[in-house]
């Protein structure tokens, strides 16, 4: 069987097209590279979904963490302390089993005990708090200048918020905010490995990569091409977020710009 | 555990769940948690071990030894670390037993690798097919702190890296300027100074490790997540005296909680630490302390 053949059997494979049965025996580098590249699709779909939805999410947790009312403050605390302070994988566990139990109660919950939901709300609440906490960090560094500025000029409320606070806030979170980026790139393989179920076999890249390693006991190949996968699209996000980050800092002089500086991953 | 447990199912609620939770299972599941604490002794050291060799690599002054430090750092940061935890523990079992292998048994001519197999001679497995469970456990257990050492060795020497780097220039100066070798510059002047800095990334660091403590599961350990999928699922009373229904998301809101508290007992210790790292340091934070004494 040609390779091409292969691609088109396999590529979109972890979204149930294609050739329903996984290869069994006599597995090829390219069906490696093809399954663990349709993995990759949903890598991508958490990754890209939960982010730009906590992206929001995580600006009013900062504004409301910095608010001088308690009501406010202390909700959004007690959010960040709790997504922060506990292993992501645990987290998981718990909002799968959470809505399996619902399920019980209600067809409601039906889609939530799949992936493509559940772990997507767990994802986004996650990185919510973890940009939340550097965003917040970011709004207290605001040099006191740029909103006396504001104020000088008669800017309350939501005006001097969107067009003083908010660009600078973004401007000091960015290296940090792209860390939290790849950060939660990474994590989006833990999914299938916590209560989620790979229904019909359709799971991410570590998924396919496990399955390849498992069948062939030679962990030697599948996880350097995951590897390689992984460390291909860090880079895509590196270079996304550093032209961002220039669009960020256009106004300020060249030495003054906040550095990007790579720090990828850990896990949480 | 208690006189009363003998026929759980007359008991009232509160008898019932004292016997429940006291059951020889449960002692298991306690023990559990033990585990999770005594990884963490072991592999925070071995972790900062690796990543003080992994630093010293890459700053070296004989570049393949730089390369090699500052490779291992990249690599390791630049993949899911999940990734390397399912990776290592076949790759190190694997290359453990191909090394006994070679050295056991140097008149076996076949290949090691045939096809989907692994095959290594009978005294080169590990750990031996004759040895007590225990033996097993611990070798598992053995891999996962090599795993974890490997993968936070790569973390920590990034931050130690850091620290060493943000020295202040002149104290290494002054330091040659005593005449001191590059060895003692190192050891006396650079090391002691260094940990004030590095300590904000390792106090990140060792937050980070506890919260990676539940991927001993993906190491086949019986840890406490194995535990509470075990405990909390449905049990009939064909198979148990204390039938329940599926009780894993109560177990799980336990783990979250235990996992909060220790990220809390861990914060307030390492701000004390820091507290003290810093007085007398040329830090703000140094400055700040002898300000308020003042």
């Amino acid at each position: 069987m040609s390779c091409w053949q292969t691609v088109q059997d396999y590529a979109f494979r972890s979204l149930g097209y294609g050739e329903r049965l996984l290869p069994r025996s006599d597995f090829t580098l390219c069906e490696h590279f093809t399954l663990i590249g349709s993995g990759m699709i949903w890598n991508v779909y958490f990754g890209v979904i939960a982010l730009s939805l906590g992206f929001f999410f995580a600006t009013a947790l900062a504004v409301a963490k910095m608010s001088p009312r308690a009501f406010l403050r202390k909700p959004a605390e007690w959010f960040i302390f709790l997504f922060r302070g506990s292993p992501l994988f645990i987290q998981f566990f718990f909002a799968y089993f959470l809505f399996l139990s619902l399920k019980s109660t209600a067809p409601f919950w039906d889609p939530f005990t799949a992936a493509w939901l559940g772990a997507l709300i767990v994802l986004f609440l996650n990185t919510a708090a973890y940009s939340g906490e550097i965003f917040y960090g970011a709004l207290r560094s605001i040099p006191k200048g740029d909103v006396e500025a504001a104020d000088a000029y008669g800017m309350t409320g939501l005006p001097r918020f969107r067009r003083i606070v908010w660009p600078t806030m973004l401007r000091l979170a960015w290296p940090a905010y792209t860390n939290e980026a790849i950060f939660l790139f990474h994590a989006t393989t833990l999914v299938f490995f916590t209560g989620f179920p790979a229904w019909q076999q359709r799971g991410d890249a570590l998924y396919y990569a496990n399955y390849f390693a498992d069948k062939t006991f030679n962990p030697f190949v599948p996880y350097p091409i995951l590897a390689f996968y992984f460390i291909l699209f860090t880079l895509v996000i590196v270079g996304v977020f550093g032209l961002i980050n220039r669009h960020l800092n256009r106004h300020l002089p060249q030495e003054r710009r906040a550095k990007m500086r790579i720090r990828p991953n850990m896990i949480r | 555990m208690f006189s009363y447990c003998t026929d759980p199912d007359t008991l009232g609620t509160f008898r019932w769940f004292s016997c429940y939770l006291t059951t020889g299972v449960h002692m298991q599941f306690y023990a559990s948690f033990f585990k999770v604490l005594l990884l963490l002794a072991i592999t925070a050291p071995v972790a900062l071990a690796f990543g003080f060799v992994g630093a010293m690599a890459a700053r070296s002054r004989i570049a393949p030894i730089g390369w090699i430090g500052k490779g291992y750092i990249a690599i390791v940061r630049g993949v899911p670390d999940i990734a390397f935890f399912l990776f290592f523990v076949i790759a190190l079992d694997q290359a453990f037993e191909y090394l006994r292998h070679r050295v056991l048994c140097p008149d076996w001519t076949e290949p090691v690798r045939q096809g989907s197999d692994f095959l290594v001679c009978q005294q080169a497995k590990l750990p031996l097919g004759t040895s007590p469970e225990w033996v097993h456990e611990t070798y598992g257990f053995f891999l996962a702190v090599i795993t974890f050492a490997i993968v936070f060795g790569a973390f920590a020497a990034n931050v130690l890296y850091g620290g060493m780097r943000a020295v202040p220039r002149a104290q290494l100066e002054t330091a040659e300027a005593y005449g001191m070798s590059h060895r003692q510059t190192f050891w006396r002047v650079l090391v002691p100074q260094m940990w004030v800095f590095a300590l904000p990334g390792l106090s990140n660091l060792w937050m980070v490790l506890i919260k990676a403590t539940p991927l001993l599961f993906l190491l086949g350990i019986e840890d406490i997540v194995y535990w509470a999928r075990e405990l909390g699922g449905t049990k009939t009373s064909r198979f148990s005296d204390y039938p329940h229904g599926d009780w894993r998301m109560w177990y799980f809101l336990a783990l979250l909680i235990f996992y909060l508290m220790m990220t809390r007992v861990s914060e307030v210790a390492l701000e004390r630490l820091m507290q003290r790292l810093t007085h007398g340091q040329a830090t703000t934070g140094g400055e700040a302390q002898r300000k308020a004494v003042a």
